[in-house]
Formats: C-alpha cells, structure tokens, sequence
C-alpha cells in the first residue's frame, strides 16, 4: 500500500485528495510529516500543498454538501488526530465518488466517523465558552489561558468577539503556543512570553484591584447554589470533568 | 463593604435556590450596539453545582423579606431567617461583573413580595431597565412575574427581559389552597395568559414594522414543587400538558420537596427528596415534547403512577406490545421514536442511512441505539429468529438484568433519558 505524506495542513490534506483522484492508486494510507518513518519496501508521495489544488477540492466539496458538513469537516480536521485525518480523507474519496446525498450514509464507516470525531470537537469548543473564566488583569484586560484537547481557538473566536465587544480579552491556548487578543476593534493571532508560573490563571500580583472580590464572590455564589440535601458528586463530576477543574475559579482553593 | 455584599449574596442567593429553572435558551438577543454579551440560542451551563444542576444565571432575590406566609417557602413571614435585600445598583453591578468573567449567562431575578405586587415589580423593572439600557446588557435575563402586579408594568418588564415565569408551585389547586390558603391557581393563570397574549400581538405587530421590539423572545415557563402534597402523577402531568397548551409555556418544571420545616402538613425535615421520581417526571414530559406521545398514554386512570425502577418509554412499551416488533428499515419516524433505546438523534440518522441499503446490528449499534434494551422491540436485516414471544414481564426482567449496573445500583437522582 502507497503511503501519501502531507504536511498537517488542511490545505496539504484536501491536495492529498487532489493527487489520489489523479492518480486513483487504490488504498493508500495518509500520514503527516511527523508521523513519517520511511523504510526501504513502501513507495511513499511526498503530497506538497498548492492552493490552486486545494481550493478546487475544497469548491468540489461545497457544492456537494450542505453547510453543516462543511463545519463537521472542518471540525474534525482540528481535532489534529491521525485516524480523523484518515477518516477526512477517505470521507473526501467517497463523497466524490458516489451520488449525492451520500454525506447521509450512516451506515458507512467514514462518514460515520467524520460525524462523530465532528461532535467531539464540538462538545470542546462548547466546553472552552462554558468554562473559560477571565480574570481582569492589571493593565485592564480579561485574560485566560487554556490548553484544549483539540484546536478549538478558531472555532470559539467569533463566540467571544460577539459576547465581549466592549472589553479587552485575551484567550491563550498555551500548548499551542498561540491566542487571540482582541483590542475592541478586531481579534488578532497573537504569540506571547509569560513571566508568569501559572499561564492558566495568573497570580494576584498581575491583577487589577477587584478581582479578587469577584472570585470571592463568585465562589460563594457557587457554594450557595448549591441544595446539600441533593448531593450528587457522580452527576456533578459528569458535567465537570475533573481536567476541566483547573480552568475554574469556583474550584480553586 | 465588602463582607455586606457577600453576606447579603449568600442570604439571597440561597433563598433563590429552590427555583430549579436554570435554563438560558431561545434567548435571541443580538450585541448590535457594542455593549456587553449575546444570546446564546442554545443556552450554556458555565458551571455545574454539587448537585449536579447546571449554573448558566446568577439567580438571586432582590430581597427575601416577604409578606406572604406560604408554607413550602424558606421565605415566608413566619419563618425566623436573616433577612436582606439588594440595591438596584447591586445587582446590576454583580451581574455585569460575572458577566464579564464568563462565569454567567445573565441574571435570573425573583423576589419575595414586600409592600405589594406593584411595589415589588417596580423595583425588579428598575434592574432590568438599569442593565439593558444604561450597561447595553444583551446577556439574558429571566425574570419573575409578580402575581397581581399591573398589566402596566408586566408589560414594560417584559420589552426587557427574555423570559418571564410565575410558578403553580403545587399541581392542584387543593395542593396549594392546603399550604398557602391566601393564594390561588388563578393568580398564576391570569398574568401567564396576559404575557401570552402579549407575546402573541408583538410578533404579530413585529411582522408589519420591524421596529417593534421583542417581547419575552425566550416565553415562559412555570414550576411545581413534587412531594410536598399528595398529588399522583398523573396530576401532575395532567396540569403540566394543561399548562403546556393553554399558555404555549416554553418548560414545565418539577422540583422535588426539600423539606425545609416542621410543618405537619408535609413530609417532616430529613425526608429525602424524591429525586427518582423526579426524574420520572422529566422523562415523561419529554416524551410528551419531543416523542410525540399524548399524556394520556403514559398516565391514565388506570396507570396514575409512573414505574419508578424503570423509565416511562418502557413501561408504555411493555403495556403494549401489540405495536412491536417495529421493523427497524420500514417503520416511519414517528414509530422508531416510540421504541425503548432509540433517542431522536438515532431515530434521525436511522430513516436516513436505510435509504442506502437496510440497516444491521451493528450499523444501528454504531448509530448510537442502546441496542440491548431496543432488541426486545425491533426487527433489522440481521435480528434473529425469535422462537416465541416473550411476554412483558420477561422482557422487563431481562433488561433490568443488563441495566442493573447502570440504572439501579446508584441512586437514579441523575437525569437518565431514553
Ligand atoms: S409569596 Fe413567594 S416569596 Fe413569599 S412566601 Fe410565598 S412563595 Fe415565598
């Protein structure tokens, strides 16, 4: 089996797609850069990404699926896993191939599993807007830092740009070594060095003079929220997954 | 002034607390003036108490002092608690702050009656009025209809706020009339049916000029407390789909007694809640909105009480069997729906992956049917032959069988759908 190595990108993906349907080989197994171990016995294509090859891909695929595909596509691209870009890929294959409507195909496996890789992603993103906790930072800005299971940051700017539109935010996804800042005009990508020891929740120092009163507050509107006679850790840690713990100003000591 | 405002926060926000309405969806308000937050159409919890209920408002009282002396209420008149109440900058003032911070979707402001009605949601108008048009606030806010306030000023709260609700608090008039003699089902239907009315002519109005502002985008909704009176469930679920037709109420909800007082009427203090009961009675009015079943299907005369070890859509099921087994790759929708282990979104994708060919086993198991508990009620390309029928006790038995584990052995509190 022909090995198809891309760089990661989405548009090295959707070119990897191009390249099969130039060359219809067959099975092929696709893997990125990183993953790529050569050894002497299997030919493997070098798959360089071009715009022009991407974008007529990416076109082919617009015109045969409706938009919550195109998102489910998208979605489960940044999910940046191996299996979901082969799964985005054979997904692609079989699109092309067969009649349209074929996205409804349930039953195969691809498709199925673009679907559900798609709603994980989702289940994130809904997770970073419930569970982001800003805190206002010295210099007048509401900060948070986060480090997401998948790269969700595309997919929760323009929730936060809406909501927060009269406030300076800054989202930092600090595995990926990457944020969005928004300044009240736009939202830019933006790198950042930290002096700080926690990048997740600054320590007091960095923050402004109220803010330490609203996590008080906070954490005692949480506490009396809460109705003891109907305790229920098992629901509670269901909803709140302990990884998410750290994020949470209600949960810190 | 510090310590002020964290006692006063804690004082009201406890009393708030036995309002279990959460729910931050439909509302639909847009940032268009560049002020503070957006609707979120779906709604989002931002945290999730001890309990396990979702967090999604700050839900509070304006004040628990109250003039009523409702019997099922920690703010009645007779009851010795500390008392307080808020500013209206106060409240304006947390919310935008938690707002800001992401820890909430808005506010969800109630209040114990002090004066009189009017009195009461004068100052409650006062907050909303304050946050929507000095802050620019688009968060959401749900408020709580005064009974027996104008229709003045129910109207003017209500261009504000994206939903209103007023609570049943006991399912039957005899309910309430034994725990809060001064009160009545009619003082509920009557600004419900106002608001109603409301909602209806500003859409209609809304239709011709676009300038029209909304009114409650997100409807209403109202509460009963379950336990505290005798009433059966089919009671209950009967007022409930009353409620749900007459007044186009966005949510019923059910919230188990707490005990919270000595009084002889009701269930002593350290009853436990009956959360598995109401859970039942989530279940089943789900079954209601979503799976298209009648209310008298699932509690009639002859069945008032819902099953408690297992779940309303297989107990409905095992009373008739008659309209199983349901072939899985012909059957319409409306029929998949009603089978135990099939959710909507399995029924959804399953009428549209058979138009590809018929559906096996484990296509439907990957699809997402809990396919132990549907086995009983369906047929697809590869089930197999079944010797004899079984009769519904068995059926019952072997999926308590399997489900033990999952459904029994804790304690059900925990809000399992189908
Ligand atoms: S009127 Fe409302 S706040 Fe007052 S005692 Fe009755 S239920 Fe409680």
């Amino acid at each position: 089996m022909q090995i198809y190595v891309f760089d990661g990108s989405l548009e090295g993906l959707l070119c990897a797609v191009f390249e099969w349907f130039e060359r219809k080989p067959g099975q092929i197994q696709l893997v990125t850069k990183n993953d790529f171990q050569p050894d002497a016995f299997t030919a493997h294509l070098d798959i360089l990404p071009e715009a022009g090859k991407a974008d007529r891909v990416w076109k082919g695929l617009q015109s045969r699926l409706p938009k919550g595909w195109m998102r489910r596509f998208y979605c489960t691209y940044l999910s940046e896993s191996p299996e979901a870009y082969t799964a985005l890929f054979e997904f692609t294959c079989y699109i092309f191939s067969a009649e349209p409507g074929a996205e409804n195909n349930y039953g195969n496996p691809h498709v199925l599993a673009v679907s559900k890789t798609a709603i994980k992603v989702e289940r994130e993103k809904h997770r970073m807007e419930a569970f982001i906790r800003f805190q206002h930072t010295a210099d007048g800005i509401f900060y948070c830092g986060i480090d997401p299971d998948f790269n969700v940051l595309p997919l929760i700017m323009s929730h936060f740009k809406n909501r927060y539109a009269d406030q300076q935010w800054i989202i930092y996804d600090i595995n990926r070594k990457y944020g969005l800042y928004y300044n009240l005009e736009k939202v830019e990508e933006i790198k950042m060095d930290f002096n700080e020891p926690n990048m997740l929740r600054p320590s007091s120092g960095s923050l402004s003079d109220k803010e330490e009163l609203y996590t008080v507050l906070w954490k005692d509107y949480f506490k009396s929220a809460n109705i003891v006679a109907r305790k229920n850790t098992k629901l509670h840690v269901q909803h709140v997954p302990k990884r998410y713990w750290k994020y949470l100003t209600e949960k810190q000591q | 002034m510090s310590e002020r405002i964290r006692e006063k926060l804690n004082i009201l926000a406890d009393a708030a607390k036995y309002d279990v309405s959460c729910s931050s969806s439909g509302g639909t308000r847009k940032n268009d003036n560049k002020g503070l937050g957006d609707s979120h159409a779906s709604g989002i919890c931002h945290t999730y108490t001890e309990d396990g209920r979702c967090v999604s408002l700050l839900k509070i009282l304006l004040t628990n002092h109250c003039i009523f002396d409702c019997a099922y209420c920690v703010s009645r008149k007779s009851n010795d608690i500390e008392r307080a109440a808020f500013t209206v900058e106060e409240v304006v003032e947390l919310t935008m702050n938690f707002y800001r911070r992401n820890y909430i979707e808005g506010l969800f402001l109630s209040s114990g009656i002090f004066k009189n009605a009017d009195f009461t949601m004068e100052r409650l108008l006062r907050v909303v009025k304050k946050l929507r048009l000095e802050e620019r606030f688009n968060g959401y806010i749900h408020l709580k209809t005064i009974p027996g306030a104008s229709d003045e000023l129910i109207r003017e709260a209500g261009m504000y706020a994206d939903r209103m609700s007023i609570n049943l608090e006991m399912p039957t008039e005899s309910g309430l009339k034994l725990l809060a003699p001064d009160k009545s089902h009619q003082d509920v239907i009557k600004p419900l049916g106002f608001v109603q009315n409301q909602i209806v002519q500003f859409k209609e109005e809304r239709k011709l000029i676009r300038s029209v502002p909304k009114f409650v985008p997100a409807g209403q909704s109202t509460q009963m407390v379950i336990g505290a009176t005798p009433e059966t469930d089919k009671d209950i679920m009967h007022t409930a789909d009353a409620f749900y037709r007459n007044f186009s109420l966005k949510r019923v909800y059910y919230s188990g007694y707490i005990p919270i007082s000595n009084d002889s009427r009701m269930p002593i203090l350290g009853t436990q809640p009956p959360l598995i009961r109401e859970n039942r009675l989530y279940q089943t009015d789900w079954l209601m909105r979503f799976y298209g079943f009648h209310v008298n299907e699932l509690l009639n005369d002859a069945n008032p009480h819902l099953d408690i070890d297992i779940d309303p859509k297989l107990s409905w099921a095992l009373r008739n069997l008659q309209h199983f087994p349901v072939d899985i790759n012909v059957a319409a929708y409306k029929v998949i729906l009603r089978v135990p282990g099939i959710g909507v979104g399995s029924a959804k994708k399953i009428v549209q992956a058979r138009k590809f060919g018929r559906l096996r086993i484990d296509q439907l198991q990957k699809i997402g049917v809990a396919y132990n508990r549907a086995k009983h009620f369906i047929k697809c390309a590869d089930s197999p032959y079944q010797l004899k029928d079984y009769q519904s006790t068995q059926i019952k038995s072997f999926i308590l069988a399997e489900s033990q584990s999952k459904y029994i052995k804790h304690d059900t509190s925990q809000l399992i759908l189908f």
